[in-house]
């Protein structure tokens, strides 16, 4: 693949389009390269709010009895935490990501619809306020008990507790529209704005990745949507869709939030995939192997992710045929996921390995990830499962997919394309710094939760039996070690944005081969719009 | 349409940050009024008119854009799809509450009335038998005793034929605007939106009557709960589908469509037929079986 590219016309239109000044530059953005960055921004913000929340949990748990929170406080921690990490950094990143990308990727000269564009992204601030406040009403008398459900809100519960679980609903709501927008418009960029001659079977791999994870949430997130305004109507309105006294059934929203819940693991492991199949080729110089196996792979995640929600449920009391159907159906997932990572581990064969900062973590994410999926099929398995849930063990398992599967990813990705957007090379020595801090300080903090929770430590209670102590204050340390590390990332990205070593327009020699996409055709950084006159790829 | 070779992409806007300020008022409003915060009305109210003030802004500078020929057919395949796309989320929004009524009638409620393998939950309420309508709750000592349940006959037949002819004068207004007869066009338009208003007259109707006399109510367990979750959410979509035809037909007047470059009507039209095929749905599993 190639595109011929003239610097005359990434600056045709610079002299009525250049970047707008002051505040209305980003208020009132129509820009993809703006909007991504806002999008980033936030979901650094949201780290660190949510990494705060993380810290107080270890904190209380780092010796039994109650230390620093009250039992229902706790409890909305861990709430928060999850909402946060999930709606706040991980989409939000990769949204942020999506939008950088992937016009630049295809040879786009923007996001198929701009104005929507900017309204996704600004709807994440309006979300967060309102779950923020439903974090601080609970210290404002009158207000009821605070929200402390978990993030999966299940009635009954979710139904008795006070006004924060009303600003929670309505910031699920405005989350929904937020993601279900920047959807659409991704998928519409992906299948409408390709430059001539890029065809969907040469895209980049991320693309794809956004392309199925942008189809999932179109899907998914009006089930939650659907799933909290029945919950909104039996609180207030004397409904009782989740009440069995009335003819309801509180399994309802386990089966309602599972359909969501479930595939939203895929939104957030998806655009993760996607980097890695942008990273380890650069660094192995190597094209892809198995590009095209590689999306049919995804599409039969996405597929298959769509219909084994109640693995999350097998302790309700399902009939034995559904039962099995959900386990047979988790069980097949490991199927494709495992031929993904074969494939990335066959790009890496025989290739001129070079060990930067993304390679480290995308290696480090292909071990820690298949460490996941082990502990996954354990979880499938239902009579085992059985004696899992609701320990840690299943804490341990979804942090060791969700943080290598997806955060690890994003990590892997800000280092991959910062010298693309800031035209800074990152500090290479203080990357790999903070890429072995912070893996051995993320096993450190959830290795031994497989072993508290195989012992019997159930999750989401704030106090523990003291046999659980050693595991809780290695578990502690960790963490507080883990935190810290994101002071050296946040320092590692400020100091790339304010300066540094020019990047070229294809950094590292110029590794990027096989479908890395036109971005590398653009300079570093890019001109404020690309593409206005598409190239041609041939 | 256009012929413009680059891609429109919109100077600057304002409006999407004032969608959402309006939407966050408005969804502030509702979470304080129903918890009785005495502020939470005008929230709502300051929201609405935000919501209304946008949509004029918004769509206004889409109509003055596209007037002006700066939409070329890669921008109008990109609303196609986002339209597209966005009825797909709407499916699975109406999906979720269609999926509730069927695990309700055939899975939940047969275990409690002590069928199935789940028969045990039955132990629960000894005396209780499952039927649909559920007319006698499990315990409905918070709940009011539902009297009678809606039939299928009479105003929801009357609004299935309502509605599907509807669909047909929309799609008659349509071939008018494609073979340029403006008269038919006008005359398809009012009899649309004309069926859109006696539908929502009817419906209301039917709610008043229902909360009345037949002591269906969202207080009435679950049957009633169902009732106005999906009947409910269908009409508010009747009654948005109608505001946009309403602004279509407006359109229609001042002369913004051509034979072959009208969207607007398009998308309208789509949103329209998928309320309609919900209706379809729900005359058939709400009010029918």
């Amino acid at each position: 693949m190639s595109a011929v590219i003239h610097e005359s016309d990434l600056n045709s239109e610079a002299h009525h389009h250049g970047p707008p000044t002051g505040f209305k530059r980003w208020l009132y953005s129509t820009n993809h390269k703006d909007i991504g960055t806002m999008y980033l921004i936030f979901a650094l913000v949201m780290l660190f709010l949510g990494g705060a929340m993380a810290m107080l949990i270890r904190a209380e748990l780092y010796m039994p009895g109650l230390q620093i929170v009250n039992p229902d406080l706790y409890n909305n921690l861990v709430t928060d935490h999850a909402l946060i990490m999930v709606f706040g950094l991980v989409m939000p990143a990769a949204a942020g990501m999506a939008n950088w990308m992937i016009p630049m990727m295809i040879g786009a000269p923007d996001m198929a619809l701009p104005r929507m564009n900017n309204m996704s992204f600004w709807l994440l601030p309006a979300a967060a306020i309102l779950l923020v406040s439903s974090l601080l009403v609970q210290f404002i008398p009158g207000t009821g008990t605070p929200v402390n459900t978990g993030w999966t809100l299940y009635p009954p519960l979710s139904v008795q507790v006070g006004l924060g679980m009303d600003l929670l609903i309505f910031s699920v709501h405005l989350l929904g529209i937020s993601s279900i927008m920047a959807s659409i418009n991704i998928v519409t960029t992906i299948l409408n704005m390709r430059a001539p001659g890029m065809t969907m079977m040469k895209m980049p791999l991320f693309v794809w990745a956004w392309f199925f994870t942008g189809l999932l949430l179109i899907i998914i997130m009006p089930v939650l949507a659907g799933g909290v305004t029945m919950l909104l109507f039996d609180r207030h309105f004397g409904t009782s869709f989740f009440d069995a006294a009335g003819g309801g059934d509180p399994v309802l929203f386990q089966h309602l939030f599972w359909f969501f819940g479930h595939p939203e693991v895929y939104v957030l492991l998806l655009p993760s995939i996607g980097v890695l199949g942008m990273v380890i080729p650069t660094f192995s110089r190597k094209p892809l192997f198995g590009y095209k196996p590689l999306v049919y792979f995804m599409g039969f995640l996405f597929a298959l992710g769509l219909i084994v929600w109640a693995h999350h449920q097998y302790t309700i009391g399902m009939s034995l045929g559904a039962t099995t159907y959900f386990m047979i159906g988790t069980i097949l997932i490991s199927i494709p996921v495992g031929l993904m990572i074969f494939n990335f581990i066959f790009t890496m064969w025989r290739g001129s390995m070079t060990f930067e900062t993304p390679m480290l973590f995308a290696i480090a994410i292909i071990l820690m990830f298949s460490f996941a999926g082990v502990t996954g099929v354990m979880l499938a398995v239902v009579p085992a499962d059985l004696q899992y849930h609701d320990t840690y063990f299943v804490v341990a398992h979804f942090h060791y997919a969700l943080i290598p599967g997806a955060v690890f990813g994003l990590y892997a990705g800000v280092f991959y394309w910062l010298p693309k957007w800031t035209g800074h090379m990152y500090d290479e020595k203080l990357g790999k710094i903070f890429f072995w801090w912070t893996t051995l300080s993320f096993n450190l903090t959830f290795f031994p939760q497989h072993f508290s929770g195989l012992a019997g430590m159930p999750r989401r209670i704030i106090d523990y039996n003291i046999q659980y102590i050693e595991f809780n204050q290695i578990s502690s340390i960790g963490a507080f070690l883990f935190g810290l590390s994101h002071l050296l990332f946040l320092y590692i990205i400020i100091k790339t944005v304010k300066g540094g070593e020019k990047a070229p327009a294809k950094p590292w020699d110029g590794a990027q081969i096989g479908t890395p996409g036109l971005e590398w055709t653009l300079p570093s950084p890019p001109p404020f719009h690309s593409f206005t006159t598409p190239p041609e790829v041939k | 349409m256009s012929t413009a070779d680059q891609y429109f992409i919109p100077e600057p806007s304002r409006w999407p940050i004032v969608a959402v300020t309006g939407l966050f008022f408005t969804v502030l409003g509702i979470a304080l009024w129903v918890n009785d915060v005495n502020i939470g009305p005008y929230s709502v109210i300051l929201g609405m008119l935000v919501v209304a003030y946008l949509f004029f802004g918004w769509f206004g500078d889409v109509i003055d854009e596209s007037l002006s020929n700066k939409y070329n057919k890669e921008v109008d395949r990109s609303f196609r799809q986002g339209m597209f796309w966005f009825i797909t989320s709407e499916v699975f929004f109406f999906a979720s509450f269609f999926a509730s009524l069927y695990y309700f009638r055939n899975i939940s409620l047969p275990y409690l009335g002590g069928e199935g393998h789940l028969g045990e939950s039955h132990i629960l309420w000894e005396g209780f038998k499952y039927s649909w309508p559920l007319v006698n709750l499990p315990d409905g000592t918070n709940y009011t005793q539902l009297k009678e349940p809606m039939g299928a006959a009479g105003i929801p037949a009357y609004n299935t034929a309502i509605l599907l002819t509807s669909g047909v004068t929309l799609t008659w207004a349509h071939w008018a605007l494609k073979k340029g007869s403006k008269g038919q066009l006008m005359l398809g338009m009012f009899l649309t939106i004309a069926l859109g208003v006696t539908f929502f007259a009817l419906q209301a109707y039917e709610y008043m009557h229902a909360y009345k006399e037949m002591g269906l109510t969202l207080n009435s367990g679950i049957y009633g709960s169902t009732f106005y979750m999906l009947t409910g959410f269908h009409g508010l979509h009747v009654t948005i589908g109608t505001i946009m035809l309403i602004v279509i037909t407006v359109r229609c007047a001042k002369d913004h469509f051509t034979k072959d470059n009208h969207f607007a009507f398009e998308g309208v039209a789509w949103y329209w037929h998928f309320v309609d095929v919900v209706w379809l749905g729900l005359y058939i599993f709400v009010y029918w079986l």
